[in-house]
């Protein structure tokens, strides 16, 4: 079967230019991260538990590069687990835990669903805690069902939807305080981009990160342990990274992943002032231009990269789709495995009703975000919100 | 024109969009995603889902995926359900074309500035007079794949923004043409069935699940009983099996149909197939394609999907007089009226 004939039929003509604001789905790929990946696609190579030159080459780049990531996360590089991504980390710190000690896990009710569905699936006994109006976590909520027996409680940095950073600090305190047999695991997976997590993820013991959110490749991943916390594997086989995740070592994805930390951290401050008014910008330009327009969560609180609103009386599954005809890349909700939006669950944990979940919609800005992007958006999104308001 | 095209990952729906492509629309396909629940016949499965977003892909058009899921719930699978509880035999892929592809997605279309949305189905839409500004609804060119019985709820603002690329062509064109495209579709097989209910399963899983379905008596025509069914809400009306016979081998002789259902008194009264037969058929809910025709005018009468049509008398306002007895429509089956290829409108059957 080819599909030459339908290419002759329709010739793919994609927008002239494609306004990306969603860069919390993925991010390109960073030049550091590429040329650090290049030699391993290209020539390099190597299986990194082997005992020859070769593998030994290999053994130094994945070493090198633990060593980078152990160091930007504030941990040992003995702590670095390499997995297949943010969701594998996610699992192994909730799986792993409950695993190497079962009870009771804590988390709250806007985790990504590789927290969500890890809990269900590793305990019997899961406890979720809402947020409150402006997605942050409810602080009384959560004391009130934390007690000796949690063993394993989830909470991540930056939300993947409204990009609230949420206060761990405060968290980590209450925990140690009412749950002293529990790990804390922060999902910082939207956080590696914009926070120092040598600061911001100190209070955590598990902390989950996903390379393709910050200019690294998709398909590689890191869970840092600190100290004394114990994770049991999920993935069984050679027993690589010190028996908690078998498999060989995805060498590329690794170096390429610690490229791109080190690119993100060394361009951090002046990156999250540029994007912040980039972002500043589209947010207030659209809350002037579309009445009844929402900032979900205060802007205070939430990441440099996330702009995330409402427009009440629109669906944003339409409001896509009329972005989608002029380029303008952004998301809304989540995707369930067949591609249909469902209301987000991050907005229901917030109180909103489905209604309200499903006018949001959510544009991210990253590294690669210009003043011609933000241009686009403004002329393109008002237009689009009044054309489905009119024809109610 | 802006097209939306719903592309349900089946062959029909794929042909449409490449025909509307190649007669040089603005195409854009959509798949609505309606039931959430486990589905093997279905057209909302990942599996479809997939195949309508590569063939998409190949014709070089954006795809979405519209979630109808909780509109299809409320105006699709709970009145079926509703129905069954009260006896009655509902068509839901008819509730599904009037409340769901013809309005929730017509609706979302015109909002989204499309001319036009385009299905798959097998009708054809004309103008009812080249110079005229009304719309016919006629059926099918292909008269084994003829679908003009569940888009009889079209009325003229539908049938002026609705598409219908394949509908006069015969299947096995449509399936050549997917081939010389080269879709991965060309050789799906068709869709069977009710999509949101599994064929392991079947009716009275999905039914059980949700309602009670509880033992009735079945009875003759004087009520003597006669037997029992295990649930009076699968019965329709007209049929055979399952109602139980007397004493040794069944003869054509002491065949039963069922005539009737009482769910209320959980009964089923039976008689034989000349019992069976009407001369009238009376129906409710009519709605018209376009103007209405006059008490007295002869139509044609189709009452399940590819039935054959039998000659009847409109009354105007709720009876069809039958030119030959047929056999008693079961309530809340859809009645379908014809001027020859032409559909009039139809109804439910009471």
């Amino acid at each position: 079967m080819s599909a030459s004939g339908a290419q002759a039929l329709a010739p793919r003509d994609a927008p002239a230019r494609v306004v990306y604001l969603d860069h919390a789905a993925t991010t390109p790929v960073r030049p550091e991260a590429r040329d650090a990946m290049l030699p391993w696609l290209t020539g390099r190579f190597g299986n990194p538990s082997g005992s020859h030159p070769v593998a030994r080459a290999a053994r130094t780049a994945v070493d090198d590069a633990r060593d980078t990531v152990a160091g930007l996360l504030g941990v040992a590089p003995a702590g670095i687990v390499f997995t297949s991504g943010g969701t594998e980390a996610d699992n192994l710190a909730v799986g792993g835990a409950l695993r190497a000690r079962p009870g009771a896990v804590v988390t709250t009710g806007a985790e990504h669903h590789a927290v969500l569905h890890a809990a269900k699936g590793f305990a019997t006994d899961v406890r979720t805690v809402g947020l409150d109006g402006d997605g942050m976590v409810d602080m009384e909520r959560l004391a009130a069902v934390l007690d000796d027996d949690v063993r394993v409680v989830s909470v991540m940095l930056v939300n993947n939807e409204i990009g609230t950073v949420q206060p761990l600090d405060r968290v980590a305190a209450l925990v140690r305080r009412r749950a002293p047999h529990a790990v804390l695991h922060t999902d910082a997976v939207q956080a590696a981009a914009w926070l120092d997590l040598r600061t911001a993820a100190a209070d955590a013991d598990l902390i989950s990160i996903s390379a393709h959110k910050f200019g690294g490749p998709q398909g590689v991943g890191a869970l840092a342990v600190r100290g004394g916390a114990e994770v049991a594997p999920i993935v069984f086989g050679g027993g690589q990274e010190r028996e908690r995740r078998s498999g060989t070592h995805n060498v590329a994805g690794i170096a390429g992943m610690a490229a791109a930390l080190v690119a993100a951290d060394a361009s951090r401050v002046e990156e999250t002032a540029r994007v912040a008014a980039h972002r500043d910008r589209l947010a207030d330009g659209l809350i002037a231009e579309i009445s009844d327009a929402r900032e979900t969560g205060r802007r205070a609180a939430k990441v440099a990269g996330n702009c995330h609103l409402r427009f009440p009386g629109v669906e944003s599954e339409a409001l896509l789709v009329l972005l989608d005809e002029e380029g303008v890349c952004a998301s809304a909700g989540s995707a369930c495995a067949s591609g249909a939006l469902e209301p987000s669950h991050v907005l229901l944990a917030m109180g909103l009703v489905p209604a309200d979940a499903a006018s949001s919609i959510r544009f991210s800005l990253g590294w690669t975000t210009t003043a011609a992007d933000i241009d686009a958006a403004l002329r393109v999104v008002p237009p689009a919100v009044a054309r489905l308001r009119a024809g109610r | 024109m802006r097209v939306l095209v719903a592309m349900s990952g089946g062959v029909d729906s794929s042909v449409a969009a490449a025909l509307l492509i190649e007669a040089g629309h603005k195409v854009t396909g959509v798949t609505m995603k309606l039931w959430g629940g486990p589905s093997d016949s279905g057209c909302c499965s990942v599996a479809d889902v997939d195949d309508a977003a590569r063939v998409a892909q190949q014709l070089g058009i954006s795809h979405h995926v519209a979630n109808f899921s909780a509109e299809f719930d409320r105006d699709v699978v709970d009145p079926y359900v509703a129905a069954h509880a009260a006896g009655r035999t509902p068509n839901p892929c008819v509730a599904c074309n009037r409340h769901l592809k013809f309005d929730r997605l017509l609706r979302r279309a015109e909002q989204m500035g499309f001319d036009a949305v385009a299905t798959g189905h097998y009708a054809k839409i004309e103008r009812s007079a080249p110079d005229g500004d009304g719309w016919v609804l006629r059926r099918g060119a292909d008269p084994a794949k003829d679908q003009s019985y569940v888009l009889h709820m079209l009325g003229q603002r539908e049938l002026s923004r609705v598409l219908l690329p394949v509908g006069h062509l015969p299947k096995a064109e449509v399936r050549a043409r997917a081939g010389e495209l080269g879709l991965r579709t060309a050789a799906k097989p068709d869709s069977q069935d009710v999509c949101f209910i599994s064929r392991s399963g079947g009716r009275e899983a999905f039914l059980g699940a949700r309602i009670p379905l509880r033992p009735g008596r079945v009875v003759d025509g004087e009520g003597h009983p006669v037997g029992t069914v295990p649930a009076v809400e699968l019965v329709t009306v007209g049929q055979r099996r399952g109602l139980g016979h007397t004493t040794g081998p069944p003869t054509r002789a002491d065949r039963r149909y069922a005539l009737g259902v009482d769910v209320a008194a959980a009964t089923v009264t039976v008689g034989s197939l000349e019992d069976l037969m009407t001369s009238t058929v009376e129906v409710t809910g009519v709605t018209w394609c376009g103007a209405r025709p006059a008490p007295g005018s002869p139509v044609e009468v189709q009452s399940s999907a590819h039935g054959a049509p039998v000659g009847a008398v409109w009354d105007g306002v709720a009876t069809l007089a039958m030119s030959a007895p047929v056999r008693l429509v079961a309530p809340g089956q859809s009645v379908v009226l014809y001027d020859r290829d032409r559909v009039l409108g139809g109804g439910i059957a009471t």
